[in-house]
């Protein structure tokens, strides 16, 4: 009787025990794997970024070799997901202070909506910071201060076009929306899809809408800075709301694949390539992976600016590089690496680099960078409209800080044919208005 | 805060129970509380109660503003979010009404004589333990309008099946399906455990009477199982309401807007960093639960004792 | 309305139609489902692409597995871990915390049972406020760590373990409690060294089902634990349903794998489920 209360008391205890040891040892398992840093001088720098396959390569290259030309700092890549859900722990890992050393995040409006003065380091006094395109460098600024390297080249927001398909039917490329609404007619008639949608990927569903804003600003050249002072709104500006009403008329007419509902991006490529799709609009980003998957889409496949209304002002909306930014938790030895590591993605041999990793989806944000020769014919055709002044503007997202987070659900609503483009339109108004007033702008 | 939670007991282990004082005081120490209500009192309760403050600003992760039930008119203005509103109820409705008529009918079927019985309770139940994200993905692709299982087998019999979770008609009822398939197991138990405790002898009884099968159901099974159905009424309801990983793992919302319920929109509204507007929504979502549930349990309860 | 016929031709014999009808429904609507998992699991990339039911062309299942055991730095087997921790540790901190809560509030009646009853329906009841519960962390320097996570499901998890204790503490004799009393035994050794011993069929339950519920979680550690080091294996698994967009038999292995922890604990425990779920559910 005794024996075994001592025997049971003891169990009790061990368990109690064992709960405690627990409780004191919780950690997560993340922290066994990473190895702690070697001797006084070895500096390891994390590097977080986001987890598509091209972007991780990319970074896991130029780590590579910027340790080998500066032996002592190693870099180590860390991955969030993309999107509004790594948008999301960008902020809070700020907010909390624990951010790694360096980090890959979006330049203009969602870089301008992590408080870049209060949680980054400015490298504008770092000698790197001259050598930047004058276009990045805008969408990298703050409050007057540079905070940002280029991590890859320059998008388009085009439509990615199979060239065989239009060699075959005699087509030209579209400078006008009713030139490139003529061509999908016959497209359609000839038994292919005309416009390739892949709702399955929500992101892939906003291109009609973002990379019309270069004919939006040809026909309204103050459009930006109107709609960041609550003055202009897609609902209510004709030229604006043209590319919600574009989405509609591709789908009220029948041009979407069939499957646009449940497609997903890779679903969306593989029609491109093998000629089952005419038109895929989408970032030339994707080229990238195009290339990767369907070698021979690096001659087949072609890329043109979105038609609007006036041929003579067409031009191609561009997107910004990604930026690699330096925390303000990061400090002392590792900040000086850090600002090395800074240097090295902005020079020339980051852009070779890059280059090595597959990675060039058009031309660079470093002045002293070239193409390297061989390029996919995508980003041969993004060169004209760049070289041609006028013919190329950034994406409002890299002009206006304000931008609504529900526009890949409104434009999907508008695809499918659930919500008329008047509508969507003017509820992306009311989307944007909640990011607006959560930015604390004046006018709103 | 792990360890000092769970040291308490340790620690009043020495002060307060020596030989002596035991006897004088009362064994059962509302010390013992203790512990609990630290870890309940400050991640549930005060957050609880902040939301109600939160819910009234504009938040962002550095500062927060107060002002005023702007959140709540913004999210009963947008439609968007009326639709995560109507969904909601929809949804919680659909979800426990079936799971409450299938659930009997299972129970029925799984308390008579029929050969495998013990194999058809385990297949039915199984579904509960497995992961809610997993169940999703594999309907997801189950339900691929075009390479789907579902859909191939439909064409097999001549049926054109429509985008289960693309077409903005089917969207919600499809995840609500799919949460009956997974939940329907616990309510088949449940509904098991109330029959089973049907004293036999009435069934024998009724029998002998002469009365045919679906007297005995609908007068003994039916009013007996009361309390089983109370229990599944109230449990999936609350889970119907509360609902997101399933609709988040099978159409995030989607296509659109339509399949977007409280939760989901609550999140939508963190990913965004509006996190007044969440907040809101989730104080919604309180008002929304307490106020239904609280009632129909009552009600439910109070006609029980009536019996 | 078939299973009401059951009823009348029932109590004899077996009703032999009904269970043939019976099995089959079952196999099409939870055994396939199932089998499908499985069979993609297994399958080649081109071969899964195509999302049918079809017997493997080829069996992979050692490449698949090690290919999603490897995928992204070996995150699953960190993810497994972290679950592991996660789940042993909050359903033991609700264990204890509940059982003492609920024994006081059942054996003793004070003006605070009130109280602590509506405590406990409420934290039933009521969706925990998300962002705020974040506030509170990131003041205690909890946010995004494995103890606030683990302290956030005892906190979401108690309610429910206390109504179970309470209703199987009401089964325990008082008498016992005065004769521990009598040999001189405090509060503190009456509880640990009395009571919780009786417990055991109850704290099985208890562990069962809330390891379940612990282990599939999805919600909080998206909330509370964001980021690849603290990855679970539910939120890695929903990561991976983006990554592997083409490759349905990895994201199916991954499927697979998490699945098996389940679906030992239904194997072992089948019995005690069964019995805690109806027992809780309906006493509560």
């Amino acid at each position: 009787m005794n024996t075994s209360r001592m025997i049971r008391s003891r169990t009790t205890a061990l368990a109690t025990l064992a709960i405690t040891a627990l409780a004191l040892t919780a950690c997560s398992a993340g922290s066994l794997g990473s190895s702690e840093e070697g001797g006084s001088d070895a500096v390891t720098l994390n590097f977080l970024v986001d987890n598509a396959d091209q972007t991780l390569k990319t970074a896991e290259q130029l780590g590579k070799d910027f340790t080998a030309k500066n032996p002592g700092i190693t870099i180590k890549v860390e991955t969030r997901p993309a999107g509004s859900e790594g948008d999301n722990i960008i902020k809070t890992r700020l907010s909390t202070g624990d951010m790694t050393d360096v980090f890959l995040y979006n330049t203009g409006s969602l870089f301008q909506a992590i408080a870049p003065k209060k949680n980054l380091v400015p490298v504008g006094d770092q000698p790197f910071a001259g050598a930047l395109a004058d276009n990045f460098k805008s969408t990298v600024t703050a409050d007057g201060q540079v905070y940002g390297a280029p991590y890859g080249g320059f998008m388009g927001g085009a439509i990615l076009y199979n060239k065989p398909l239009y060699a075959k039917l005699g087509l030209q490329v579209p400078k006008t929306w009713a030139e490139f609404m003529a061509n999908n007619a016959k497209i359609k008639a000839a038994g292919v899809a005309p416009v390739i949608q892949t709702y399955g990927e929500t992101w892939t569903s906003q291109l009609f809408v973002l990379g019309d804003f270069h004919n939006v600003s040809a026909a309204e050249p103050d459009f930006a800075d109107k709609y960041t002072q609550n003055q202009a709104k897609y609902g209510t500006s004709p030229a604006a709301r043209k590319g919600f009403e574009h989405l509609q008329q591709v789908h009220d007419l029948g041009y979407e694949n069939k499957d646009f509902a449940s497609a997903k991006m890779p679903d969306g490529l593989k029609l491109l390539a093998q000629g089952k799709g005419a038109h895929y609009p989408i970032l030339s980003a994707v080229v990238s992976e195009l290339v990767a998957t369907y070698p021979a889409a690096a001659k087949d496949v072609g890329l043109f600016a979105i038609p609007g209304d006036d041929a003579a002002k067409n031009g191609l909306t561009v997107w910004s590089p990604g930026g690699v930014y330096i925390p303000t938790s990061t400090t002392g030895a590792k900040l000086d690496a850090a600002k090395k590591f800074l240097a090295f993605v902005a020079s020339k041999e980051g852009c070779d680099s890059q280059a090595k990793a597959g990675a060039v989806t058009g031309p660079f944000a470093v002045k002293d960078c070239k193409l390297p020769t061989e390029v996919p014919q995508v980003v041969k055709d993004m060169q004209p409209y760049i070289d041609t002044e006028g013919a190329s503007s950034l994406a409002l997202e890299f002009l206006s800080p304000v931008k609504g987070p529900s526009l890949e659900q409104i434009t999907v609503e508008v695809g499918s044919g659930i919500r008329k483009a008047a509508a969507g339109a003017s509820l992306y108004d009311e989307d944007v208005k909640k990011q607006a007033q959560q930015l604390g702008l004046a006018g709103w | 805060m792990a360890t000092t939670s769970i040291h308490t007991p340790a620690k009043t282990r020495t002060t307060v129970a020596g030989p002596d004082r035991g006897r004088l005081r009362s064994p059962y120490s509302t010390w013992f509380y203790l512990p609990a209500a630290i870890v309940y009192g400050v991640l549930f309760a005060i957050p609880t109660f902040a939301s109600f403050y939160f819910s009234l600003t504009r938040w962002s992760i550095f500062e927060s503003k107060f002002i005023g039930f702007g959140n709540f008119v913004t999210f009963f203005q947008e439609p968007a979010l009326v639709k995560g509103f109507t969904n909601t109820l929809i949804y919680a409705v659909v979800t426990s009404g079936t799971k409450v008529v299938l659930g009997l009918l299972l129970a029925v079927l799984l308390t008579s004589q029929i050969v495998a019985r013990g194999y058809l309770r385990s297949v039915v139940f199984f579904p509960v333990l497995v992961s809610t994200i997993g169940v999703g993905l594999t309907f997801t692709v189950l339900m691929n309008p075009e390479r789907g299982l579902i859909n191939s087998a439909l064409s097999v019999i001549g049926i054109d099946g429509p985008g289960w979770l693309t077409d903005p008609k089917y969207a919600l009822l499809s995840v609500a399906a799919v949460d009956v398939w997974k939940g329907v197991g616990l309510a088949t138990l449940i509904y098991i455990a109330g029959i089973v405790s049907i004293p036999g002898e009435y069934l024998e009884a009724a029998k002998v009477d002469g009365a045919s099968a679906w007297q005995s159901f609908r007068r003994i099974i039916l009013p007996l199982a009361r309390p089983a159905t109370v229990t599944v009424i109230i449990l999936s309801l609350i889970g119907g309401l509360r609902s997101f990983d399933l609709i988040w793992a099978m159409t995030r919302g989607g296509p659109g807007f339509t399949s977007d319920v409280i939760a989901s929109v609550i999140y939508k509204q963190y990913q965004a960093g509006f996190y007044g507007l969440s907040t809101a929504g989730n104080v919604v979502l309180f008002v929304v639960v307490t106020a239904i549930v609280l009632p129909l349990s009552r009600f439910l309860n109070r006609k029980e004792v009536e019996l | 309305m078939s299973s009401t016929t059951a009823l009348a031709g029932a109590r004899p014999r077996k009703n032999h139609l009904l269970s043939v009808v019976a099995i089959l429904v079952s196999i099409v609507v939870f055994v396939v489902p199932f089998a499908f998992i499985v069979l993609t699991a297994v399958k080649d990339r081109q071969q899964a692409s195509l999302l049918d039911f079809s017997w493997p062309h080829q069996f992979q299942f050692v490449q698949n597995f090690v290919a999603v055991v490897e995928a992204r730095d070996y995150m699953l087997i960190i993810a497994f871990i972290n679950s592991t921790i996660l789940t042993v540790a909050s359903v033991a901190g609700m264990v204890v915390l509940a059982a003492m809560a609920a024994f006081v509030l059942q054996r003793k009646a004070s003006r605070w049972n009130g109280l602590v009853h509506f405590l406990v329906l409420s934290g039933l009841i009521i969706p925990p406020a998300v962002v705020p519960t974040i506030w509170v962390l990131q003041r205690l320097g909890l946010f995004r760590t494995m103890p606030g996570l683990i302290l956030v499901e005892i906190a979401f998890g108690l309610s429910f373990c206390i109504l179970l204790f309470r209703a199987f503490v009401a089964t325990i004799p008082r008498e016992l409690d005065e004769a521990a009393i009598i040999d001189g035994a405090g509060p503190i050794r009456l509880f640990f060294k009395v009571i919780f011993p009786l417990l055991r069929s109850v704290i099985v339950t208890v562990v069962v089902v809330q390891s379940v519920v612990v282990f599939n979680d999805f919600v909080n550690p998206l909330y509370f634990l964001p980021g690849d080091k603290n990855a679970t294996v539910q939120l890695t698994l929903y990561n991976f349903s983006s990554q592997f967009t083409t490759q349905y038999n990895l994201l199916f292995m991954n499927i697979l794998l998490i699945t098996i922890p389940p679906l030992v604990m239904f194997l072992f425990f089948n019995r005690q489920i069964v019995a805690g779920m109806t027992a809780g559910a309906v006493k509560g």
